[in-house]
């Protein structure tokens, strides 16, 4: 097929429908309505069921009233309507419902803003609601990729019966890029759904989609069952990119997102300067690629690791946690919907070269950090 | 059995062979027997899913004989918009309490009628919440007792009791809301009436369709079974007029 011009939600939304999720719910907010708006005027030509409801809170408990028919279901929303999901992306963790989410993420707390910022990396990995359990999340840093990972986040959410989320930040929802959608898609095979769906009781006993478990050990039980799903996502659905890393890198650079692509033209930049940097760029960032990220910051040429988000510091920790102290974990971010521009990035790295092997530049830092 | 004999009375194929939690004198036990009896009269048990609330219902799941989801506290009408727009092949009841349906579910139960959603609601009004320990509902009358109004329900600061029927009756949404009462054999023969025709409905396609079942609560209430029902005569039924709030068929009760 050949490449069309997408802006990033319409391109997200056609993949969606591409990978099967024709039943779409949702209510408007700033930066990703085009998603809607799209699916408004397409799930209709594909015989797919598209409902705007009264809120947030409505759409999560509708899509997990969806999913229990067991096909396949997909929403969409920005940071504030994301918190309002909550409550059911929890419930529907529980009951093991797979369903894919977008969370199109603009600056925060609170109504924040309406500009791109990644401020939601702990509400995404840590588990936005209440209770033991994760979300499988998908971190884009294209449309291209925003398409093949929401076709993938639809399949995966599948196979693991859970909640998948898709990051992006404003600019993956706002920007237009060529993107291109497989001709003939198919999937692995995925297991049976006749197990869990409600379908009716007709020659079984009734199935109850539930997650409530009064009896302790059965509410134990439960969570190992999620416990373990997490562990096999461990083992099977890591994935990341390397950028420019090689023996002669000092800093390596961890970023995902819009933000890890702005890395690659600080270092494409540097490279020219003759200064030699990698990019680590995790695409699931849960399961966050801890082994794979621990071998390429310990290889003996990195001094430095500097860690690139907009946001105050998120991922900063996942990055401590995999690298565990045996490298210097340095920290750049703006937030509030600014995008740090290469300029500043360079920067950062060009301070922090200076830092591990100039004296003078260290002593001239703290000088000016006193007369600030 | 002999050709003399004839079985006019047994456990409907709707509910489950089990001893309920439900407590001595409470009516959700009738209300669960309704239901069921309906299914088996419509022939709708083996395509119906129920979903269970948050409240003495929650466990509802365990008494029905259907599959069932449970939805979290308030959002039954969420879920079961989002099942029956997927599978409009299916027959979709929620079961609420007054604490789930007209506190923290008013959003969703009234966008999904004002919606038109085609799916049923029983809607159990004991004007009290009863699975925490009898808290003051948006239907507690006024001067009730309870344990968050303790010296009675004050409306001058907590408003007037809600009349869910009526309220939902002003949406101009085509809609079957009827509000119905179990403390009497007679008023259990009109309210399985009253139940049917909203299962019939949502068979026909026709409109969402809402049965509000007045109930009672001897635990919370602090009275015998006897006395509650004659408390439901006396206090509820007065503030909640029974009979038809809406039908889809005519303008009656609008």
């Amino acid at each position: 097929m050949a490449k069309v011009l997408m802006k990033g939600n319409e391109a997200i939304a056609e993949a969606a429908i591409r990978a099967g999720a024709n039943n779409y719910f949702c209510y408007p907010i700033t930066p990703q309505t085009e998603v809607a708006e799209y699916l408004a005027k397409r799930m209709p030509e594909v015989g797919g069921v598209f409902l705007q409801a009264e809120s947030e809170v409505a759409v999560g408990n509708i899509v997990f009233g969806a999913a229990s028919t067991g096909k396949r279901v997909f929403t969409t929303s920005s940071s504030p309507g994301i918190s309002l999901m909550q409550e059911a992306i929890s419930y529907m963790a529980g009951a093991q419902l797979p369903c894919v989410i977008l969370n199109i993420m603009r600056g925060g707390p609170g109504l924040g803003g309406i500009l791109p910022a990644q401020s939601d990396y702990f509400q995404a990995t840590k588990g936005g609601g209440h209770g033991d359990y994760r979300l499988l999340v998908l971190a884009p840093s294209t449309i291209q990729e925003a398409v093949d990972l929401t076709m993938l986040a639809c399949h995966l959410a599948d196979k693991y019966r859970n909640p998948v989320m898709i990051i992006g930040d404003g600019m993956i929802g706002q920007m237009m890029e060529p993107v291109e959608f497989p001709e003939n898609y198919t999937e692995p095979e995925l297991p049976t759904k006749d197990t869990w769906a409600a379908t009716g009781a007709k020659g079984r006993k009734p199935r109850v989609i539930k997650s409530l478990f009064l009896d302790p050990y059965k509410l134990e039980d439960n969570s190992v069952v999620l416990y373990n799903k997490y562990q096999q996502m461990k083992k099977d659905e890591v994935r990341f990119e390397l950028y420019k890393t090689s023996t002669k890198n000092k800093v390596l650079i961890v970023s995902y997102g819009t933000m890890a692509r702005i890395c690659q033209t600080v270092i494409d930049e540097l490279e020219e300067e003759g200064v030699s940097v990698g990019l680590f760029r995790p695409i699931t960032v849960y399961p966050f690629p801890e082994a794979a990220l621990e071998k390429e910051a310990t290889r003996k040429n990195i001094d430095t690791v500097l860690t690139v988000e907009m946001s105050m510091g998120q991922m900063v920790e996942d990055v401590e946690r995999a690298i565990a102290r045996r490298r210097p974990v340095e920290f750049f971010g703006r937030t509030g919907g600014i995008v740090p521009t290469p300029d500043e990035v360079k920067k950062q790295i060009k301070e922090l070269i200076k830092k591990k092997h100039g004296a003078k530049t260290r002593q001239s830092t703290t000088k000016s950090k006193k007369k600030g | 059995m002999s050709e003399q004999t004839k079985t006019i009375f047994s456990r409907p194929e709707g509910l489950q062979e089990t001893v309920t939690h439900y407590c001595p004198g409470c009516t959700h036990g009738v209300i669960h027997r309704l239901v069921a009896e309906v299914f088996d009269e419509l022939d709708i048990r083996e395509r119906t899913v129920g979903v269970a609330p948050v409240g003495c219902s929650v466990l509802a799941y365990n008494y029905f004989n259907c599959d069932f989801l449970e939805a979290p506290h308030g959002r039954a009408p969420a879920l079961a918009t989002g099942f029956k727009r997927l599978r409009p092949d299916m027959i979709v009841f929620t079961y609420q309490g007054d604490g789930d349906l007209a506190s923290i579910g008013m959003a969703e139960i009234v966008h999904a009628a004002n919606r038109g959603e085609k799916f049923t609601t029983i809607f159990v009004n004991n004007a009290i919440y009863g699975m925490t320990g009898g808290q003051m509902a948006p239907t507690t009358l006024s001067g009730q007792i309870t344990t968050t109004c303790p010296a009675g329900r004050d409306v001058s600061q907590t408003g007037e009791p809600i009349r869910v029927s009526e309220m939902l009756a002003t949406l101009n949404t085509p809609a079957y809301l009827e509000r119905v009462s179990v403390d009497s054999p007679m008023q259990i023969i009109k309210a399985k009436k009253a139940i049917k025709k909203a299962f019939q409905y949502q068979v026909e396609g026709k409109c969402f369709s809402l049965v509000e079942v007045l109930s009672t609560c001897p635990t919370n209430w602090g009275k015998t079974p006897a006395e509650s029902t004659q408390w439901l005569r006396d206090n509820m039924m007065p503030y909640f007029p029974l009979g038809l709030c809406k039908s889809p068929d005519s303008k009656e009760g609008n």
